[in-house]
């Protein structure tokens, strides 16, 4: 069993090779390569338009690149090419092994049905039947994230920004997924509740032991949270590498510039 | 009396075909919404525009046919399209379910089991089941093509979580031949049951929608439901106050202003045949056409 979990996570879970897209002449993304371990947690930094965004985008399937690929280790110990998986596949996988927390809790939950439902939504997706036990999971999934009990009729049209923002975490988590794609889940909300979720997607992260991978231009997110660090400029990767490593010791001078433009406490 | 201003049931042969294509189309992919041309009806959409192309596709000389409107054969949507198809296609007529050949039908299947020899011809007012969860058409298309239907059960589970039970009491959504969610039309989930293993065909029209769909004879069709909250029919606990039946589904009349009110079989010509057969309930409100007509002669 140890040795089953030791080969488990000596082989990288997503693999991207060479990963490029161009929009017609603009190059959003120009030859990335990189390799996510399971339980580990990679940060994308950069600033506005460097092609973190769309980078996420190609590691989560919902682009295609205009070169390149990238393949992932499937629940069954195969490793596929993303480009292969048929629609059915890819859909199966985004809503089961898989996690996408968006930076606008709206685009990522359904606000116009109650938080029990937008939890159970993925569960009763992959065939549960039996409403008492997808509410039990349900009420489970918001302790866990912190929100009270007793608003889990509510709408999320209802929750302040924060607890929207960890509704969305607890919905993607329900099926247990093994890699997360964050885009900027903190941008929007104020430090105290950024904090919050931070300390709270920090556990969970640990105890779930999920692969992540998050897009943020906030390098005290990626501090806090991530174990490697990738900058991006222009659509390359121009610098990785641990992440205190990196943010302590920057080499590249855009690096050194994102580093020292954060005002000191 | 056949003008000789119409092609036989209205529609020209051309249109005629290509509806049948659609019905057959739809007939061999169970409960899978086929779309086709509708055309405009001399009749404002609601009033049945797809149920009516649908039987004038369907329709032939010796046809019989029974139009009902939620269970009744004598409201104005059921006599204008029974009178339609006597003018333009000369067909005999009939209210009683056995006779009848073609039924088309708003919102009720009749409460007489249908036969082999029957069409039972829906009128659909939104073919989509999943409309209200997921507004955009390409995604349902695609949800119905991989049969990712989740979302379904996220509106039974809001039910539950609100009301305490299923509160969908028509339309309630149905698994056709194991595959496709279909739509029943807003029948109320009462008549669900019925659609199970019908010996009768049946077709949905959606003229507005531009869509058809079908449930073949003796095709499995299942409500959804959670196991821990099974599918129930639904029904007022009252015998009908005219036939006294127990097992029909009914209509709530209020009678006064006072908080009086009667329960009567939606289903009319159900309730005047038991009726004629002898079945009295507890009023006499309404009192049996012909011996009203008799009466007034006297």
């Amino acid at each position: 069993m140890a040795d089953q979990d030791r080969i488990e996570n000596d082989q990288p879970l997503l693999v991207a090779d060479s990963l490029s897209k161009s929009y017609g002449r603009i190059a959003a993304c120009r030859d990335v390569s990189f390799a996510l371990y399971p339980g580990e947690v990679l940060a994308i930094v950069g600033e506005s338009g460097s092609g973190k965004s769309t980078l996420l985008q190609l590691l989560s399937g919902q682009l295609a690149p205009s070169g390149g690929q990238v393949s992932y280790r499937m629940r069954d110990g195969v490793t596929r090419d993303l480009a292969t998986l048929g629609e059915a596949e890819r859909r199966f996988l985004f809503r089961t092994d898989w996690g996408f927390v968006h930076q606008d809790p709206a685009q990522g939950l359904r606000m116009a049905v109650s938080a029990g439902a937008n939890v159970g939504e993925r569960l009763m997706a992959v065939g549960w039947n039996h409403y008492g036990r997808i509410r039990d999971t349900a009420s489970d999934w918001l302790t866990r994230v912190e929100i009270d009990v007793a608003r889990i009729d509510d709408a999320p049209r209802t929750y302040s920004g924060g607890m929207r923002q960890r509704l969305q975490i607890a919905r993607n988590l329900v099926t247990e997924p093994r890699l997360v794609f964050m885009d900027e889940p903190t941008g929007g909300l104020d430090v105290s509740v950024q904090a919050r979720l931070l300390d709270l997607l920090r556990n969970l992260v640990a105890e779930l032991h999920l692969a992540v991978v998050i897009v943020t231009h906030d390098l005290a997110v990626a501090r806090l949270l991530s174990h490697r660090v990738m900058v991006m400029k222009g659509g390359r990767v121009i610098e990785t590498g641990l992440t205190d490593q990196v943010l302590d010791d920057p080499r590249e001078p855009y690096t050194q510039l994102l580093v020292s433009s954060i005002l000191p406490p | 009396m056949n003008a000789p201003a119409y092609n036989f049931a209205y529609l020209d042969e051309q249109t005629k075909r290509m509806i049948r294509r659609a019905i057959l189309k739809a007939i061999s992919i169970p409960g899978y919404q086929v779309p086709f041309a509708s055309r405009e009806m001399p009749m404002p959409y609601g009033w049945g525009t797809g149920g009516v192309q649908v039987t004038a596709a369907i329709l032939g000389p010796q046809d019989v046919l029974k139009v009902i409107d939620q269970g009744s054969d004598d409201t104005t949507n059921a006599i204008s399209i029974r009178k339609f198809f006597a003018k333009t296609a000369g067909v005999a007529t009939t209210t009683a379910t056995e006779e009848a050949t073609v039924i088309q039908t708003r919102h009720r299947i009749p409460e007489t089991g249908l036969h082999e020899n029957q069409v039972l011809v829906y009128q659909v007012p939104i073919p989509e089941p999943l409309r209200f969860l997921e507004p955009r058409e390409t995604e349902t298309r695609r949800m119905h093509a991989l049969a990712e239907y989740g979302l379904m059960h996220v509106k039974l589970y809001e039910d539950i979580a609100r009301f305490g039970h299923i509160a969908t009491a028509y339309a309630y959504p149905v698994k056709v031949n194991a595959r496709y969610v279909m739509d029943p039309s807003p029948t109320p989930k009462f008549d669900n049951p019925k659609m199970d293993n019908c010996p009768a065909l049946q077709l949905f029209g959606a003229g507005r929608e531009k869509r058809i769909y079908a449930i073949p004879p003796y095709t499995q069709v299942v409500s959804l439901d959670f196991e821990d909250h099974p599918f129930e029919p639904y029904r007022f606990n009252a015998p009908c106050a005219l036939c006294a039946a127990e097992n029909s589904y009914l209509d709530e009349v209020v009678t006064d202003d006072k908080g009086g009110r009667m329960f009567v079989c939606s289903d009319t010509d159900y309730c005047e045949g038991r009726q004629a057969a002898g079945h009295h309930g507890s009023l006499s409100a309404a009192p049996y056409k012909e011996r009203a007509q008799g009466e007034s002669n006297g």
